[in-house]
């Protein structure tokens, strides 16, 4: 409720919201972002402790697992922006990232259940019992430390990332072709997972979790912890991408994604700064991953399905691309809408998320970030102020030379 | 157009009298006893055949060789069951009226009736109401053999076969017996051909020496499993031969052997390859929409999948509609899907991609949208279940060319119809004035236009071509796999990489693509399992492409940049 | 790994420096190219001189832009040699180590980052270290703020420095592109039709910057206009059919027969003056064009 308002705030045209936005902007967006969620971290934790249940205040435990999924959803969708609305690859297999980042947190998360599975088998998660393995595959080994879980969920990821990304851009392959290419994978993988051999639980993925760092899941404490920290991941998450999009990295690929080839030309190797983008956007998207397995309780091959994928492109097209809190904006919006959806009518999920793919690439092409600068320099012509784009992130540097006015 | 015309004339003849058939049918099940079907004899044999069950009760034992020789040559369909009944013991008349039954003990230790002359159930009766016809050894060795002769000079041609087939694989005396006796007398050389098959490999099993070397030399040729069986355990009898002859009869069989496994590694590999054409096909006519599409217009279409699920759909309600005509169901579908899945096409053209034009990330975007729309639209109208399409006769059952290696029907009719698309398609693109367009405006959009060619008017036509093949793709695909939403959504990828694979804008690409592609993808498939083969292709195509980014026949040039 | 022609090995990009102790810094031999059987170049042979500046002109298809695309490592040759000084064999290069060696090129039709502001472009173009971790922590030094403040006094877009560079005029993206070359402090400026679209005026300016360019920079401009390459060429090279038809100055090019025969299709070799072959490849230009 609380991350929603941000949302309304940009859409609605409203008289008393301007100045507001005007004094946010003149803050800069990161700065915005990163208060804003702390402030609502804060916010909530303290919503959930301090009043009872069923008082007007209280936040819910329920609600606090929902507002840290939705978290995770905005810290892949700024992931997917870093590398589509900065980069121009449109990857429709960010799915196969966020999964990866999961599995390495599942296998974590399994093996602290130890010999309280339904076999009580101390070495083997159930799932192994049942089909038979009579010993952990090696790519378990050292799965039940908590380091090696945090190096995997980076180095799976990026790891997937480097390989299909070197492959791909040193060949040159962009534009439709890629996409097609990083469904294809993604695709790929998810038969891959949903095999019983591969280890990882087949069908069933790998669920029935009991305890991160000895902290049971069930407890109430627990979910906010992971509430909490997933806030504090997706601020430090949205820092690094805003410090990336203003250096001159930012520029470089900027200027990849509006003409590779000069780029060239000028002495840069696209392809090297593709792949750092790539990897960098893949380890983000399997950080997300990480955290929410542990908040929904459940990892398995379908969150490979390339719909799932193309999902996230959505939250980034709607929120507005090539602006990160866009992503945000869209990755939040989009899921508290597919939350009430399906609550209320759930075959009219499906409509909606297709009319809005529809609708935005039409008549929102840069999604609902796009009509931020819109509404404020409509108002504000013969405003002096230097910094009325200020939340756009490509004026946002500070030079010696005198800034000249641009009016959009 | 005329032809269409007088052949939905015929489909409605024809349904006309299937429908009538089906009435006279359903009547004959009204009929709870047999009497009234014995009222009214239809024919001499009918008549002779209730004349022959009615003494059945009377006959004396000694006297019933010659009853049941006598039913045996009525050839009458019934007999094959009242016989083997008679044999176990089932075979009982109602004390009452006489009525030949089969009768079998129920749960209420009651028992259960069926008339054995028109097959109807009759209600369940008590032990003291029927009495069993009876039989004695002699009876039993003699319906044996009338049984086996039955089937071996059925009318039928695959009821003989199927007979002989079965004698040669569990080998009888009488089996072997009564086609000594017939196969001089056998007319078709198929069935002669297996006759003496089995009596070859009886001959090797149970023959002298010498015989089972001639044998062995006559067998070498026949690809029948039990022969290669039998073959094996004679091997096995003379592994350590004691003789000269056995060990004659070892090299013999062991070279033989050597030489049927050969010709089966032959066999098996060209019904690998048949396999693989057939997902070729099935490929192809998934893809090559796309490669108009998308070769040609550069628009990439995500909403491509679902035109063909909405093809497989308008086959499921054609065949809802005209429940008589499902023999033709198919034929209807064609055109009926093309005009359905071409007509969205249109409407998504003019409706969406035009307005994004050379924004090609966009119009993905949008298309899946599109998509999504789609597959709601059709789960919330049928089911988000599977729905149920017949296949006709026609495409069921198989052309037998050896024991081992037959071609089912229906996937040659997909590779023949496939074919079919393509070149028309080609012809299309080729020699009219329509496909001169289309080249003209995928080339230089402005100098078409230029040249008063409408360029809308031709994109919208072109995309509702696109999507028509499609739809006749689903079609298809709806006698392959199951009709559900998500039919669409499992080809779209496939497709895609079938078009980039060969080569975007260029249609024999597709064609070479897609073959290739579906015969890989079917020899892989015994080595490691389906789906590790659909993942091993994935992979290897997605390899490939970063290797050769254009495809396998890229378009060369300083403009293809 | 890259090597030069004594094997001893290169190790940064930034150590490809070009032999030019014959005075020759570019070496063009033998090249062909063709495409799906259309030769676009045959068998060229062009050696451009340390500090000169080279025009280049020949009717559309003789193949100006395809030798530029082989220079700059955008399109490999068929068969033929292409160095840079006399040991650095271009075609062992990309295109971007191409760039950092010091080889500029401005393109026909004038690409520029359009999103990034005019300052950025220049910026992006700066010679120096183009890596990526070198790119993440970057700060701009006081002198290459100079060096860029300088950059766009001479392209006359100081007052736009802030600008989308999308927004600017045909003749402005010109500019600016030429700005982003001069920013790499390239050897060797490859320029296509640098006065396309641009005033009298500005073709003017353009002449000049290119003349005082040469003597420090070898410059390589192809070009239509020929009273454009008239002003500022002191050699010319003229291609036709994917080799060399004629090299000199602008006048022994006007009487060269090869070239009247071409342009004129007179046989008889017979000039009948100077304005007419000058029309005559004008003219040819603005056909095909």
């Amino acid at each position: 409720m609380n991350i929603s308002n941000n949302a309304k705030h940009s859409t609605s045209v409203t008289q008393p919201i301007r100045p507001l936005i005007q004094k946010l902007a003149q803050l800069g967006s990161l700065r915005v972002v990163i208060g804003f969620l702390l402030i609502s971290a804060f916010y909530v934790t303290f919503c959930n402790i301090a009043f009872a249940e069923g008082s007007f205040f209280h936040v819910s435990d329920y609600t606090v697992s929902l507002f840290g999924k939705y978290l995770c959803y905005a810290l892949l969708a700024l992931a997917v922006d870093l590398v589509w609305g900065y980069c121009g690859i449109l990857s429709l297999g960010h799915g196969a990232f966020f999964a990866l980042g999961g599995y390495a947190m599942g296998m974590y998360l399994m093996r602290q259940i130890g010999d309280r599975g339904v076999y009580g088998n101390p070495d083997l998660p159930d799932f192994m019992v049942f089909l038979n393995f009579t010993e952990l595959p090696w790519y378990w080994a050292g799965s039940d430390s908590v380091i090696w879980m945090i190096a995997m969920v980076f180095i799976g990821p990026g790891l997937l990332a480097y390989v299909f990304g070197s492959l791909a851009f040193r060949s040159r392959v962009s534009g439709v072709y890629l996409s097609i290419m990083t469904q294809a994978v993604t695709y790929a993988l998810m038969l891959a997972f949903f095999r019983n051999e591969m280890g990882f639980g087949g069908n069933n993925g790998l669920t029935d979790f009991k305890e991160i760092l000895g902290f049971s899941l069930q407890e109430p404490s627990t979910k906010l912890g992971l509430f909490v920290a997933t806030a504090i991941a997706l601020a430090i998450g949205y820092a690094i991408s805003d410090y990336i999009v203003k250096s001159k990295m930012g520029r470089v690929v900027t200027a990849i994604r509006d003409a590779e080839s000069r780029v060239r030309f000028v002495g840069f190797k696209p392809e090297h700064y593709k792949l750092w983008i790539y990897i960098v956007s893949a380890m983000l998207a399997g950080v997300a991953g990480a955290l929410y397995v542990p908040q929904v309780g459940i990892i398995n091959p379908g969150e490979f399905s390339p719909l799932n994928s193309i999902e996230m492109v959505v939250w980034v097209a709607i929120g507005g691309r090539g602006t990160l809190y866009g992503a945000l904006i869209g990755a939040v919006v989009v899921s508290y809408a597919k939350t009430r959806f399906t609550a209320i009518m759930p075959e009219a999920w499906l409509f909606a998320l297709g009319g809005l793919f529809v609708l935005v690439t039409l008549y929102l092409p840069k999604g609902i970030a796009g009509l931020l600068p819109h509404l404020l320099s409509n108002k504000d012509n013969e405003d002096d102020s230097s910094n009325s784009k200020g939340t756009d992130s490509k004026n946002n540097r500070s030079t010696d030379i005198q800034k000249t006015e641009v009016q959009s | 157009m005329l032809r269409i015309f007088l052949l939905l004339i015929c489909c409605f003849l024809a349904g006309q009298s299937v429908a009538s058939e089906v009435t006279a049918k359903v009547n004959d099940n009204e009929v709870v006893s047999a009497e009234v079907t014995i009222a009214e004899p239809q024919s001499n044999e009918q008549a002779q055949l209730i004349a022959l069950f009615k003494k059945l009760p009377t006959t004396k034992l000694s006297k019933m060789p010659l009853l049941i020789e006598q039913l045996s040559q009525t050839k009458a369909p019934q007999i094959k069951k009242t016989f083997n009944s008679l044999m176990n013991g089932d075979l009982y008349y109602l004390k009452s009226n006489k009525q030949i039954v089969h009768a079998q003990l129920n749960a209420d230790n009651k028992y259960a009736l069926t008339d054995v002359l028109t097959n109807t159930k009759l209600e369940a009766v008590a032990k003291s109401k029927i009495r069993k016809v009876k039989t004695n050894n002699r009876l039993r060795g003699k319906i044996r053999s009338l049984l086996a002769q039955l089937d071996l000079t059925f009318s039928d041609k695959t009821v003989r076969i199927e007979a002989v087939k079965q004698i040669l694989d569990k080998p009888n005396d009488i089996g072997i017996e009564t086609i000594k006796k017939l196969i001089n007398s056998e007319q078709d050389d198929d069935v002669r051909e297996l006759m003496s098959v089995t009596l070859l490999v009886q001959q090797l099993l149970e023959g002298e020496h010498t015989e089972k070397l001639a044998a062995v030399k006559q067998l070498k040729t026949s690809l029948e499993p039990s022969v290669l069986n039998a073959m094996a355990t004679e091997l096995s009898k003379v592994e350590k031969p004691a003789s000269p002859e056995d060990k004659a009869l070892k090299v013999a069989l062991e070279k033989a052997m050597a030489d049927i496994d050969g010709r089966k590694g032959l066999f098996e590999f060209a019904e690998n390859l048949f396999f693989g054409i057939s997902l070729g096909s099935v490929l192809l006519l998934a893809a090559i929409g796309l490669a108009i599409t998308f070769g040609v217009m550069g628009v990439i279409n995500m909403a491509h999948g679902e035109m063909m699920m909405l093809g497989a759909y308008t086959t499921y309600v054609i065949q809802q509609a005209f429940p008589q005509l499902i023999e033709y169901s198919l034929l209807m579908a064609i055109p009926a899907a093309f005009l359905v899945s071409g007509l969205v096409g249109v409407a998504i053209e003019r409706g969406v991609i035009r307005h994004l034009k050379g924004r090609p990330l966009e119009t993905l975007l949008a298309t899946f949208g599109i998509s999504l729309i789609l597959q709601q639209l059709v789960r919330t109208i049928f089911s988000p279940l599977n729905r149920q399409v017949l296949a006709p006769e026609w495409m069921s059952g198989s052309w037998q060319i050896n024991p081992i290696f037959s071609l089912t029907f229906n996937r040659l009719y997909i590779i023949i119809f496939s074919l079919m698309v393509f070149v028309a398609l080609l012809m299309i693109l080729k020699k009219t004035s329509l496909g001169l367009h289309v080249r003209a405006v995928s080339q230089n959009r402005d100098m078409a236009r230029a040249l008063s060619i409408k360029s809308d008017w031709v994109d919208a036509i072109t995309f509702g071509l696109g999507s028509g093949i499609a739809g006749i793709a689903g079609v298809v695909l709806s006698q392959l796999t199951n009709v559900g939403p998500n039919l669409g959504q499992a080809y779209i990828i496939d497709s895609f990489l079938v078009v980039v694979f060969g080569g975007v804008g260029n249609l024999w690409g597709t064609l070479v693509a897609a073959m290739s592609l579906g015969a890989f993808n079917k020899f892989l498939e015994p080595v490691t399992g389906s789906v590790l083969a659909n993942i091993i292709v994935l992979v290897g195509l997605v390899l490939f492409i970063q290797k050769k980014p254009k495809g396998l026949f890229p378009q060369k040039g300083r403009s293809a940049d | 790994m890259i090597v030069d022609k004594n094997g001893s090995p290169l190790l940064a990009d930034e150590n490809i420096k070009p032999d030019t102790r014959h005075g020759v810094i570019l070496y063009v031999e033998d090249v062909s190219v063709s495409f799906d059987g259309f030769k676009a170049l045959n068998d060229l042979n062009l050696y451009i001189n340390d500090g000169e500046l080279r025009c280049l002109i020949g009717a559309n298809g003789a193949g100006k832009t395809t030798l530029m695309d082989v220079i700059t490592g955008k399109t490999r040759p068929d068969k033929g040699t292409v160095s840079f000084g006399q040991q650095v064999d271009l075609l062992q290069l990309s295109e971007a180590e191409i760039a950092r060696a010091g080889i500029g090129r401005k393109f026909q039709k004038p690409t520029v980052f359009e999103e990034l502001s005019v300052f950025e472009n220049i910026e992006l173009s700066l010679a120096g270290d183009k890596g990526i971790w070198t790119s993440l922590f970057h700060k701009l030094s006081g002198e290459q703020k100079d060096r860029i403040a300088e950059i766009l006094y001479t392209i006359g877009l100081t007052q736009e420095c802030y600008y989308p560079a999308g927004r600017l005029s045909h003749g402005q993206k010109q500019w600016l592109e030429i700005g982003m070359l001069l920013a790499a402090e390239p050897r060797v400026l490859l320029v296509d039709e640098p006065v396309a679209g641009m005033t009298g005026q500005e073709t003017e300016r353009t002449a000049e910057l290119l003349t005082s360019l040469a003597g420090k920079h070898s410059v390589v401009v192809v070009e239509h206009d020929m009273a454009f390459v008239r002003s500022i060429a002191k050699q010319v090279t003229v291609l036709h059919q994917g080799s060399v038809l004629a090299e000199g100055t602008m006048s022994e090019i006007q009487s060269n027969k090869d070239v009247i025969q071409v342009y004129l299709g007179e046989d008889d070799g017979e000039a009948n003056g100077s304005d007419d072959i000058e029309k005559a490849m004008s003219n040819t230009q603005e056909q095909t064009a």
